[in-house]
């Protein structure tokens, strides 16, 4: 009897598959760009970010067309209106991902420190944006909020990181046009890493209608057991 | 929360076949409450134990206890004439006398013994304002009822209800019949009317019952599934047949 309203909320579901790809796609080049400092790479990026942009317009439309059409209740409207709130972190994760190709592009950073530890920032934001795409394609609760708890692991590297830039910016010899780039390279990837958070949150949200802060995901009030009305 | 009616353990039976499991709830007063559930769920039979409506059904049985400010409802003493001058009705199709629209409101307050002219005009002027009906009607108050639209017949029908000054008002799906512009007009009222009383009222359109009810109780094969804020039900309902029910996935 709902036939037709399963089948949009199915194509709405991948269609944010599809944005959620299309943004790993973009914030995998940018780390690529940076780790083998490759200018060329980065300026792939703007074409990503805009298929991206289009996605998102995509499927503000679809959400807003099934509020109008359906006017969906509980699990519904959770699936409904947390779609219409993840996408915009996912183009944000998109955005800052061009940005980092923007700088990149610039050309002044021609070698990554070693006190830096770029490589391992890049794979931890990496791996929460993937995993907060995966939350949500499988409504997993422990994942997203897996992804919740990760977030102190990018602080860690970006603090980290900052640390060394300053340290390196002291040095008599210092590169400080490639020092204040890779800081803001740095901070870029902690933003990310926080809007992967918040696709974590609205994950969490869709399932449980509970909104979640990061004090109540890190005591593991989210591990309880499932609500009555899941599946 | 200040409540109104206190029903503890209602079971009813039409003949062999039980209508109404074990009801417990408790019902606020000066909100909206609205019963949803399927057709044949129990909704209109649980509305209609309220005022002992039932009482008018052959072999109908009726055990627990429906507490009006804590009076007990069934109790021998009670006179279903002053119950039903405290809880009043409306039905799913209005249902005016044949008679003027001045005689359908007075009818109630000269049968509780209301005769002087003055009072009466009084009345039923409050009474028409009260159902947001007045200015429609107001330079034909002569005029038969049945005259009017269906929207203002059931609007008529309030102001009928009202008339007596009730404490609470049951509506029993008492804007299923009506366009759009109509049924606006009664949930604006309905909203106005919480103010001054108590309603409760059977609904099969869950959006009626998202945008105006307080509360919500979901009925499933005469028992009570779910009784929560209005809010709660329609985002995170507890249980998952009403989950399933509101979402269209049965009923």
């Amino acid at each position: 009897m709902r036939s037709h309203f399963d089948k949009q909320l199915e194509a709405l579901n991948k269609e944010v598959i599809t944005m959620g790809m299309l943004c790993e796609a973009a914030i995998d080049k940018a780390s690529q760009a940076l780790l083998g400092c490759d200018a060329a790479l980065a300026g792939e990026l703007p074409e990503l970010l805009e298929q991206v942009n289009q996605k998102e317009r995509q499927i503000e439309g679809v959400c807003l067309r099934l509020l109008l059409q359906q006017q969906p209740v509980a699990r519904d409207l959770r699936t409904v209106s947390a779609a219409l709130k993840l996408v915009t972190d996912v183009e944000r994760i998109a955005d800052q991902s061009a940005d980092i190709g923007e700088i990149l592009a610039l050309g002044n950073v021609r070698r990554l420190p070693e006190q830096v530890p770029l490589k391992d920032m890049t794979a931890a934001v990496t791996k929460m944006v993937t995993e907060s795409i995966d939350a949500f394609v499988k409504q997993d609760r422990k994942i997203a909020c897996a992804v919740i708890k990760y977030d102190d692991v990018v602080d860690g590297y970006f603090n980290t990181a900052k640390s060394a830039l300053i340290e390196a910016l002291k040095q008599p010899d210092a590169d400080a046009e490639a020092s204040v780039d890779l800081l803001m390279i740095s901070k870029y990837f902690e933003r990310i890493a926080d809007h992967a958070v918040n696709i974590a949150k609205w994950v969490s949200f869709s399932i449980t209608g509970e909104l979640v802060s990061e004090e109540t995901s890190a005591l593991g009030a989210l591990s309880d057991g499932p609500r009555p009305s899941e599946k | 929360m200040d409540s109104i009616m206190d029903i503890k353990d209602l079971n009813l039976w039409y003949g062999d076949n039980q209508a109404l499991r074990g009801i417990n709830v408790t019902l606020p007063r000066n909100q909206i409450t609205a019963l949803i559930g399927p057709s044949g769920c129990g909704k209109s039979t649980f509305l209609k134990t309220l005022n002992r409506m039932q009482d008018l059904v052959q072999g109908v049985k009726i055990r627990g206890k429906v507490l009006y400010d804590g009076i007990d409802i069934y109790d021998p003493s009670v006179d279903v004439t002053w119950l039903r001058k405290r809880i009043g009705m409306v039905f799913q199709k209005a249902n005016p006398f044949p008679m003027s629209i001045y005689d359908n409101i007075a009818y109630g307050p000269r049968t509780h013994g209301i005769r002087g002219r003055a009072r009466l005009d009084q009345i039923v002027e409050q009474s028409l304002r009260a159902a947001a009906i007045w200015d429609e009607v107001k330079d034909r108050l002569r005029s038969s009822a049945l005259g009017l639209s269906g929207g203002q017949q059931q609007r008529l029908c309030i102001a009928r209800a009202l008339a007596v000054e009730p404490d609470i008002l049951l509506l029993d799906e008492s804007t299923s019949a009506l366009d759009p512009i109509s049924t606006g007009k009664i949930e604006d009222l309905a909203v106005q009317l919480k103010e001054k009383y108590t309603v409760i009222m059977v609904t099969h359109n869950m959006q009626q019952a998202a945008r105006i009810s307080d509360c919500c109780a979901f009925f499933l094969l005469g028992e009570l599934v779910e009784f929560s804020s209005t809010q709660d039900m329609f985002s995170t309902p507890k249980d998952s047949r009403t989950e399933d029910y509101i979402t269209g996935r049965f009923g």
